[in-house]
């Protein structure tokens, strides 16, 4: 099930990834710095390397209304954006999960305006957590091309049927280029079962789709889909066993950890950020402080109890995260504060890291830096921007 | 059969597992009827009508059939009483009676 | 492309051999609905091997309330702005999955169309897909009570366009969204009206057989909104064409074909008169728009061709 080693950006390891997918329908709006994930499926697309067929729409609205078209007849889909295009789309991003259709989406992490931004943050996505999509969030070039694949799995499950969006941070993860790991085609077919549902328009058996429901039935369709996101935990970790079988890398879960065991200062964290966190968290152990890192990878269905059981121990916890809900908090800092505060374990402080908007640098001192904050008792804000 | 009947012995979902996968529910699925809008009634005149099928086609909800060989009849269940049949017909064969109270 | 036929030769619907089948039944339009009629007889010639795509508005509010479901063939409602990319979509789909001979049809009313759904039916324009989209004007966003659309005629009074002292309802010309598919040198465009059904099926089967992209706006009165008794959809549909204010035509391969010449047009005041939204107009607006329906018909029978 191996197949070749390719040195691809990020954006071109997803486009790789969805080739082996073998979607019927892409539909896609141009967006910077998503361009190279589409322009690389149209070239396969006139190569034939890919057969799909392929929509240019007008918009990113227009883009999830045709894929959710498609797969309203039972077709795989994919669509790709960013930012602006994600708000753009955001009716449709209910619409999709609200009806049940299993589309995959890859969303390049971008600040959104105002001011004009191209550089990566995560602000898009992370206001967005409410619309009902699974969301995944990528380390590297890699984990965005298996998480692709894994994405067709999770989100055709029958228990889920809910869309997912797999996040990447923009430029940083998408334009940078590593050495990766194709899984062959044979491997993706025999991983990766052709579509079917029973959501769907069907010429033998007419079915009316994406109706309305009223004050007495609207609360029970939604609690439905509550509990299919929530079923989505238990399903990626089983579809990601498989996977490991199959093409012969395994992954963590929900949530990935380094040196929590021991650890009494601990960062959350999630996307490529925890790749500078890492040889920081190495250093200060080698001086002996006992620190340790918390990458989230799925922000939806949220890994509550990963986090309480690996943040169980520690003294003091720093979120870092490229977002902020304006007039609060970041937004990961409360979901990981409402997991924490439904147990009795506690860590003493727990402090929120705003930095990255817009692109900014967070570099390996930066990251020192907060470990010491948080291994000081000075009382500062909760909420820092870095 | 031409057109979807009355489901009269439907009963809606009361818990979540009778409820469908995602919001698709089978076409053609009736549960109640629009009887109870309509003041007048479309009544045809079997003897002047010429069959000509004016009023079936033009019937925005289509409850007039052509089931009868010997003409058209109305399905009561779901004729709203717009009079747009009666008005159309060339022979005057379709009068608005006046529903009981 | 299309099949080079001339109107005359294609095999005839009409009244004998239109199906008996109802695909859009036991809904909950209001009573002498134009725009319901336009979607059943549409069915009707298109058939069961149909995908009906539904934007928020009229059509999709009254068809769709779980768990009555009034079409009998495949259904979906779309976003407000998605009835042509879900088209699109829903085609395109289809196609990847090898599935044959089947229609992706749109009904969406005249907000759903000229405005918030225009840019989608201009990229689907574009695209060349396969899709028939029918807009049902009815003049008005009716669904959400009678508010101005684009598709609004001047003078009309809507719940935003009030007719009082000093505005007298509607202040802009409808939108020519016939000229403006056509503009975008679509593959076949039409023009119809519930009041001329025998026009609009025979327009139906020909899009029905278009290789492309087909939009047929068929004039869909509202008794509600436009105040006028139920049982006069028709007749009020009728007269629309017949006194010049909506005209029936049809545009393929480049060229406009006006399909109906009044040899005398009806009377636009009682066109007018009969319905409520128009009661406050005075004179000179009377006088004012049949000016600019005489401009408008000046312009047809210079530059149309006649058939």
């Amino acid at each position: 099930m191996h197949g070749q080693k390719a040195f691809l950006s990020g954006n071109e390891a997803v486009a790789a990834g969805v080739r082996l997918a073998r979607p019927h329908v892409i539909a896609a709006y141009p967006i910077t710095p998503q361009t190279t994930v589409i322009e690389r499926l149209a070239e396969m697309v006139e190569d034939a390397s890919l057969k799909a067929e392929y929509l240019h729409v007008e918009s990113e609205h227009s883009a999830l209304s045709a894929c959710i078209g498609a797969s309203a007849v039972g077709a795989r889909t994919f669509t790709a954006t960013s930012s602006q295009g994600l708000l753009y789309m955001a009716e449709c991003l209910h619409y999709t999960s609200g009806g049940r259709f299993p589309v995959v989406m890859m969303n390049a992490n971008r600040s959104l305006a105002l001011p004009w931004n191209i550089y990566g943050d995560q602000r898009d996505s992370l206001s967005l957590l409410d619309c009902g999509w699974i969301q995944a969030y990528a380390e590297d070039a890699q984990e965005s091309l298996d998480l692709i694949i894994q994405a067709y799995a999770i989100a055709e499950h029958p228990d889920v049927l809910t869309p997912m969006m797999i996040n990447l941070d923009g430029f940083v993860i998408t334009h940078t280029y590593e050495l990766v790991s194709l899984p062959s085609q044979e491997g993706v077919d025999a991983f990766l079962p052709p579509f079917q549902t029973v959501n769907k328009m069907d010429l033998d058996h007419p079915m009316s789709l994406a109706f309305t429901a009223g004050p007495a039935y609207n609360q029970a369709f939604k609690q439905l889909q509550h509990q299919a996101l929530l079923s989505a935990s238990k399903v990626i970790l089983d579809i990601e066993e498989r996977f490991g079988q199959f093409f012969g890398r395994n992954y963590s879960g929900l949530i990935e950890t380094m040196h929590c065991e021991d650890a009494e200062f601990i960062l959350v964290t999630l996307g490529s950020v925890a790749g500078t966190v890492r040889p920081v968290v190495e250093r200060l152990r080698s001086l002996g402080v006992r620190v340790g890192l918390v990458r989230i990878r799925y922000m939806r269905p949220f890994p509550d109890i990963e986090i309480r059981k690996a943040l169980a121990g520690a003294k003091a916890v720093g979120v870092l995260e490229k977002d902020i809900s304006f007039g609060y908090e970041g937004t990961v800092f409360t979901n990981v504060n409402s997991a924490l505060s439904r147990s009795n374990v506690k860590p003493s402080r727990l402090l929120n890291f705003i930095g990255g908007l817009g692109g900014k640098d967070i570099s390996a001192a930066d990251i020192e830096h907060l470990f010491l904050r948080l291994k000081s008792t000075d009382d500062g804000e909760t909420v820092a921007f870095i | 059969m031409n057109y979807p009947v009355w489901q009269r012995s439907f009963k809606p979902p009361k818990d979540l597992a009778e409820y469908p996968v995602g919001t698709a529910f089978p076409a053609g699925h009736l549960v109640e009827t629009n009887a109870s809008w309509r003041s007048q009634r479309p009544v045809i005149d079997a003897e002047k009508c010429s069959s000509c099928r004016i009023c079936w086609l033009l019937c925005p909800d289509g409850v007039i059939h052509n089931t009868k060989p010997e003409g058209l009849e109305i399905d009561y269940d779901y004729c709203k009483g717009c009079g747009i049949c009666a008005k159309e017909c060339r022979q005057k064969a379709i009068r608005m009676e006046n529903e009981g109270i | 492309m299309m099949e080079k036929q001339s109107h005359l030769s294609e095999k005839k619907i009409s009244i004998r051999n239109l199906s008996d089948r109802e695909y859009f039944y036991g809904h909950k339009a209001c009573p002498g609905c134009g725009g319901s009629l336009s979607l059943r007889l549409a069915l009707k010639v298109l058939g069961e091997r149909s995908y009906a795509v539904v934007p928020a508005g009229c059509m999709s509010a009254v068809g769709f309330i779980f768990p009555q479901m009034a079409f009998t063939c495949n259904a979906i409602i779309s976003t407000f702005p998605g009835t042509a990319s879900m088209l699109s979509g829903v085609a395109a789909g289809a196609r990847a999955l090898g599935i044959k001979d089947f229609h992706a049809v749109g009904f969406a009313g005249d907000g759903g169309t000229a405005d918030i759904g225009f840019q989608a039916l201009s990229g689907a324009i574009d695209r060349h897909d396969k899709i028939i989209y029918i807009c049902y004007d009815n003049e008005a966003y009716m669904n959400t009570g009678v508010q101005k659309s684009g598709l609004t005629p001047i003078g009309a009074r809507t719940t935003t366009s009030p007719a009082g002292r000093r505005l007298k309802g509607a202040l802009t010309q409808k939108k020519p969204m016939f000229e403006i598919v056509a503009a975008h040198g679509i593959d076949y465009a039409a023009t119809a009206s519930v009041g001329y059904p025998l026009d609009y099926l025979r327009k139906l089967n020909y899009a029905s057989k278009v290789d492309g992209t087909s939009y047929i706006h068929v004039f869909a009165p509202c008794p509600i909104g436009w105040g006028y008794d139920t049982s006069d959809t028709i007749s009020v549909a009728k007269n629309a064409v017949d006194c010049g204010l909506w005209y029936l035509a049809e545009f393929s391969e480049g060229q406009f074909t006006l399909n109906h010449k009044p040899g005398e047009f009806t009377s636009v005041g009682d066109y007018l008169f009969g319905q409520n939204r128009f009661c406050h107009l005075q004179e000179d607006d009377l006088k004012a728009i049949i000016m600019e329906r005489n401009a408008k018909w000046e312009s047809i029978c210079r530059s149309w061709s006649y058939s």
